[in-house]
């Protein structure tokens, strides 16, 4: 956050440099199973961010000592590639991407059912071609819907959000100029059917009241990213209209015998 | 472990098809499979693509920067090229620096961009000895099957024909495009059971004995070469693949425009 | 066999199949007393269970199944074999159909060897073992390997076979279908191309209705003009 409210970024009408009302969401654009290598992968676009997921798994655990004997583990990576941004990123984690890599891990892991496959390991990367702010949100979201398009077995599929303060007012989803010249960040992923939480980060400085605005308009966008999402998944599956087809169920066995 | 393993029964099956003259995709030997394109993908870059090529899939971009030339070529301008094999792509590439496979990787799209002269790297010095472009043409791999050497090849080159020098911004006057004078395209062919099949898939891949990938310009002169795997190619399978390159290499080249 | 659901309906995780009395089945679970999607597939209600059918998915071994797996690994008393699941399964020495001698292995089954084995059994931490001691298992040789989702072996096999004896009738291929997606067939290069061509249109469109038909055609098509 740099702080510094002298920077108008919001005029008297209440409209953003952008053009957006302060609870206004960028476009977003959603695709389920974009790559042909991975189980499960999304694209994510939200205004400038745009974000591939890739999922691998459950496969076998590598490093073996990582292995759990009751249940997979889920491990996120997410990284920035070295032109998604202004200034040139040396390839490979930082602090920042390690640090991100981790929250998102622990909020999948969450919604996976992990019992279902112990000693495994569900892997998830997160690849940032293009920032503009909000990456770990978008992030999360490819992450989701690609997890979702792997077959994951997984509670539901969780969106993400930020909301912050610019100029002294509670704005939704900032873009580049108000993350840098905005006064708080509060990123968000939750559940909205059942209002669980997974990922919750604040920097910057917030009123009590300020807070409640903004956890507001995260959990009414969260809806909105969510219908998106299984509007995604939904056209990657459509069913071609026509006469219903009963589910066989033979075991492979009987088929096998030689003629 | 278990991927990198190539059943018997499939190994058997293309050395087979190949023994007819066939594929196991049904492509003639000198076919390339289809390519796309996508230019200016990424706002962030100076110059960015997208390609594919069948089920291969590559993002490059290119960032550009002011920094000192080296001390023997004071004014020239600076390539850096970098490949990722990013665990996204494929499930047997690993985090981590780059191994063996992509420093190759990098270095042989390096070379054909390099030797070629595709960029004109005197039009990218801006104070002889003290500040020039330093260009950095960043590869990295989003869905691997097969032919890597080919679809970064032509993401680089797609990237940085895209790419506008931000003179603007860095305060030395209007923004230009690139200085480029050639179109470098690199086609890889691979020796399976005798045979030369340009552009291999994965599998195809796997089975190769030796790959040779042969960089030509506009010309259809040789800029870089590349022999790769622990098998051997008989002077007349390099000769094939040389002219498989120069003559594909038209056709490409017309296609990116 | 009471309720037959009749419509082929999408459904993601979290979407809610029942409030109800209906009981929650495979693909589901429970929370607050109703039945949700646990993963992305087709709803099914069979005596008055609500299941969701995978559409994907790796594939997790059972006891009893027949699979094909792939030798990875060779140690002195037995096969590592990769079975096309998150979980790689010995094949001990007593489980083969010969006397093999301790250290000795490598001369029966080779890395890269591919088997028709069965799933002998999986404990609660998913530990596998296979067994090839039983009428027909063996070692695969010659023929081509093809690779589908798990999810997809019934509808390849088809209602009472139907689908697969299609199949097999057209290009007079021999075809067995291991229940972990891998598929062994045999018979004329170009047959086999046919065989495998049908076999991924069922794995692209597994999820598409009519799709006997537009196999049918396919084959119909191909066969059609090469008489």
């Amino acid at each position: 956050m740099g702080g510094n409210s002298d920077m108008k970024l919001i005029d008297e009408n209440g409209i953003r440099i952008d053009g957006r009302k302060v609870d206004e969401l960028r476009p977003i654009k959603i695709e389920a199973g974009v790559l042909k290598s991975a189980d499960g992968s999304a694209y994510v676009e939200i205004g400038k961010n745009k974000v591939l997921a890739a999922v691998y798994g459950p496969r076998e655990c590598h490093p073996r000592h990582m292995q759990n004997p009751a249940k997979a583990i889920v491990q996120c990576k997410y990284n920035m590639i070295s032109f998604s941004v202004s200034d040139r990123k040396r390839p490979g984690p930082d602090r920042r991407s390690v640090e991100i890599s981790k929250l998102i891990s622990e909020a999948m892991e969450y919604v996976v059912f992990t019992e279902n496959y112990p000693r495994t390991s569900i892997d998830v990367y997160i690849e940032v071609l293009q920032a503009n702010a909000g990456t770990r949100c978008a992030g999360l979201t490819a992450a989701a819907v690609a997890l979702a398009d792997a077959g994951i077995p997984m509670k539901d599929i969780v969106p993400a959000v930020a909301v912050g303060k610019v100029n002294d007012q509670v704005v939704l989803d900032l873009n580049k100029e108000e993350d840098n010249y905005g006064q708080a960040d509060l990123p968000i992923a939750m559940i909205p059917r059942t209002g669980e939480v997974l990922l919750m980060q604040m920097d910057g400085h917030l009123t009590q009241a300020e807070f409640d605005k903004a956890l507001e308009m995260g959990v009414k966008a969260c809806h909105e990213i969510y219908e998106l999402q299984k509007d995604a998944l939904r056209r990657r599956y459509a069913i071609v209209n026509g006469e219903t087809e009963e589910e066989p169920k033979e075991p492979a066995e009987d088929v096998n015998e030689e003629a | 472990m278990a991927r990198s393993i190539v059943s018997e029964i499939k190994r058997d099956h293309i050395h087979k098809l190949i023994a007819d003259g066939k594929r196991v995709d049904g492509r003639a030997w000198d076919q390339v499979r289809e390519i796309s394109v996508q230019t200016n993908v990424v706002e962030t870059a100076e110059g960015s693509s997208r390609v594919k090529i069948g089920n291969t899939e590559v993002i490059v971009g290119v960032k550009m920067t002011v920094g000192e030339p080296f001390a023997d070529t004071p004014n020239k301008g600076v390539l850096s090229t970098n490949a990722e094999l990013i665990p996204m792509a494929s499930p047997s590439f690993e985090s981590g620096p780059p191994d063996e496979n992509s420093i190759e990787l990098a270095r042989v799209v390096d070379r054909g961009i390099r030797e070629s002269q595709m960029i004109d790297l005197e039009k990218l010095c801006i104070e002889p000895g003290k500040k020039v472009w330093i260009n950095f043409v960043d590869i990295y791999v989003l869905d691997f099957d097969g032919n890597l050497f080919d679809a970064c090849n032509l993401g680089a080159v797609t990237a940085i024909k895209s790419a506008i020098v931000p003179a603007k911004a860095n305060g030395l006057g209007e923004d230009y495009p690139m200085p480029i004078t050639c179109t470098p395209i690199s086609v890889t062919s691979v020796q399976i059971e005798n045979s030369i099949l340009v552009d291999p898939t994965l599998d195809e891949e796997k089975v190769a004995a030796a790959r040779l990938t042969v960089t030509t310009d506009d010309n259809g002169d040789l800029r870089a070469m590349q022999k790769g795997l622990s098998g051997a190619l008989t002077l007349e399978q390099v000769k094939t693949a040389i002219e498989t390159s120069r003559r594909l290499g038209i056709e490409i080249r017309k296609l990116i425009g | 066999m009471n309720k037959e659901s009749m419509t082929r309906e999408l459904v993601l995780p979290g979407d809610l199949l029942d409030a109800g009395d209906m009981k929650p089945g495979e693909g589901t679970y429970v929370h607050d007393g109703k039945i949700f999607a646990a993963m992305l597939g087709i709803k099914s209600v069979k005596s008055n269970f609500v299941n969701v059918i995978p559409l994907g998915g790796r594939y997790i071994p059972a006891p009893g199944d027949m699979i094909i797996g792939k030798v990875i690994d060779i140690g002195p008393s037995n096969w590592l074999v990769d079975i096309y699941s998150p979980y790689p399964a010995p094949l001990h020495v007593n489980e083969v159909p010969w006397r093999v001698e301790f250290g000795d292995t490598a001369r029966y089954l080779g890395v890269g060897d591919t088997l028709l084995a069965k799933v002998l059994s999986v404990d609660e931490t998913k530990r596998v073992q296979v067994t090839m001691k039983e009428q027909g298992l063996r070692k695969l040789q010659g023929g081509q390997i093809v690779e589908i989702s798990h999810s997809k072996v019934p509808r390849v096999i088809g209602k009472n076979g139907s689908m697969i004896q299609m199949i097999k009738t057209y290009t007079n291929c021999r075809i067995f279908i291991g229940q972990n997606g891998r598929i062994w067939m045999d018979g004329n290069m170009e047959d086999m191309v046919h065989a495998m061509r049908a076999i991924k249109m069922i794995d692209e469109g597994a999820q598409t209705l009519k799709l006997t038909e537009r196999v049918k055609e396919f084959l119909e098509s191909v066969y059609r003009k090469e008489e």
